[in-house]
């Protein structure tokens, strides 16, 4: 088998790792679905009646509105969680062991990639079929379900990779943990769960800038509206932009981790 | 005179009772000397979600039936409660750490009796929910939220540290239960569904669904009303206050029963 072929059953190893890992440890699974989903009953049924606002968007059903900011919460709780495992398998020397086998060192850290991109895919079923279930319409199909389903398993990915380098530079699951809190700065800063147009300032303006918002955008428009070029175009750039950038991080807090041998 | 001995042993069994509640607060604050960046999460995330709910949905003010005209003020007592729910779920999560070390072990071989070891626990989740709700408070005011008055800044306090000793409650149920630190996520969830499932983001009449008929019945909405009214109209009324006083000694009596019952459990 060649390299290239190797490095693919390394990272579909750890990939099936990673995803059994985190149904196995409640601690990893909860953030991921059982919040979010939480959070997603009790926003809808809480701020239901801001459809009737002046300048709320024209949508079926709050719910309908509310889709997209689960997932992606789910995406962003995801990368954190992928990141704790990575950093506990850090502690415990699993990866050292794995470092000292003979595989590219950059598969060990796709492989988890891969993992978290399963588990975002995951969600995506999970939330499509819970708005299906109370009503939400996918106004873009079976192909809107489908590019729905690819964005959250690629911006999972994309927030992956932050969680991975802040694992692989700090090397401890308890730093990890700390971006919790961050995770929903992030999100608040968004529009993910209401317009931005009818946040309060400054709020309503950073979540205009937010990467995020381009993301959760474009899920939102294949809910809502139907299948939106430019706004999966959109949100594919601030994926790219996001996974990039923490995967150069991840790359680089690898190799200062392989020089430093810690 | 067996009369004399037997008022004379109760009042020191009282006193030791009294010190080893005394001692395990005391073990509590140690901790957060000791390790202050535990205490980090239980006053960063309640007020993360307090700045960040008003920042979010500010303009639900604008609803037609709205109760309130700043949501920094309307919502404050729920970002209250969750500070001492996470901080009470903290302390279960410290039990199960316990059990799993075998400290705890070491605790019911020792002649203390079980009720006397729990209210350590309880009293030190209470005290400790005191420092997210002060945190909280300060940048509640800095950003608008209403004046209470005395009175309802102290009925505030009252009820966070109510809230405190039912997820402190709670939190040991479930840790002598699984005896594992991995139920974590549950003693959280348990205080985040209670807490939450009120009239946390809008009043009775503008909920939808089935959170409006839950919220209904779900007594902590009694409690969150109680706080609720010194934040929305500065005053205090004796009519707002006696539900949320009767659900938290109702919710004490049941969560309490509960985490007794788990240790009497863990000892046979």
């Amino acid at each position: 088998m060649n390299r290239l072929g190797v490095n693919l059953r390394v990272v579909a190893a750890l990939g099936r790792r990673s995803v059994r890992q985190t149904f196995r440890r409640p601690q990893l699974f909860a953030p991921i679905l059982v919040f979010p989903t939480l959070l997603l009953a009790i926003q809808t049924g809480g701020a239901g009646g801001a459809i009737e606002l002046e300048g709320f968007p024209q949508v079926n059903g709050f719910l309908d509105f509310m889709l997209a900011g689960a997932m992606v919460q789910a995406c962003l709780l995801a990368g954190n969680s992928g990141g704790i495992a990575l950093a506990v398998d850090l502690e415990m020397g699993f990866t050292d062991r794995l470092f000292a086998a003979p595989i590219s060192r950059f598969a060990i850290v796709a492989g988890r990639l891969a993992g978290t991109a399963a588990l975002g895919a995951v969600t995506a079923v999970w939330f499509i079929a819970i708005g299906l279930i109370f009503g939400a319409t996918i106004e873009g199909g079976v192909a809107g379900a489908i590019l729905v389903l690819a964005l959250v398993a690629l911006s999972a990915m994309a927030f992956g990779g932050i969680g991975a380098a802040v694992a692989l530079y700090a090397g401890r699951a308890s730093v990890v943990q700390g971006l919790f809190p961050l995770v929903f700065v992030i999100l608040f800063l968004s529009d993910a769960f209401f317009p931005a147009n009818l946040m309060l300032e400054p709020a309503g303006t950073i979540a205009e800038y937010n990467p995020l918002s381009l993301i959760v955008d474009g899920i939102r428009e294949l809910v809502v509206g139907g299948l939106d070029a430019g706004a999966v175009a959109e949100a594919l750039a601030a994926i790219a932009l996001i996974g990039g950038l923490s995967i150069a991080l991840s790359a680089v807090a690898l190799r200062r981790r392989l020089r430093l041998g810690a | 005179m067996t009369g004399r001995v037997e008022v004379a042993e109760r009042r020191f069994s009282l006193r030791g009772d009294m010190a080893t509640v005394g001692l395990l607060v005391r073990r509590a604050t140690n901790e957060i000397l000791r390790v202050p960046g535990a205490a980090i999460p239980g006053v960063l995330a309640p007020t993360i979600f307090f700045l960040g709910l008003t920042a979010v949905f500010g303009g639900l003010t604008q609803l037609p039936g709205f109760t309130a005209d700043e949501y920094q003020s309307f919502i404050i007592p729920i970002s209250l409660l969750q500070g001492a729910g996470f901080t009470g779920a903290a302390t279960g999560v410290n039990l199960a750490r316990d059990i799993e070390q075998g400290w705890f072990d070491r605790l019911l071989v020792s002649p203390a009796p079980r009720p006397v070891l729990l209210a350590g626990m309880v009293a030190s989740a209470s005290l400790r929910s005191l420092i997210p709700a002060t945190f909280l408070l300060v940048v509640g005011f800095a950003v608008g939220v209403s004046w209470p008055g005395i009175g309802g800044l102290l009925l505030a306090y009252f009820f966070v540290m109510g809230t405190g000793a039912l997820a402190a409650c709670w939190g040991s149920v479930i840790a002598l239960k699984f005896k594992t630190q991995g139920a974590a996520p549950l003693m959280q969830a348990g205080m985040f569904v209670l807490i939450l499932t009120t009239t946390a983001y809008a009043p009775l009449e503008l909920l939808q669904g089935w959170l409006a008929d839950i919220a209904r019945i779900n007594p902590v909405t009694q409690i969150v009303e109680a706080i609720r009214q010194g934040f929305t109209t500065g005053t205090i009324t004796w009519g707002e206050t006696w539900p949320g006083l009767v659900a938290m000694l109702a919710l004490l009596i049941v969560l309490g029963g509960l985490a007794l019952r788990g240790m009497n459990k863990t000892a046979e």
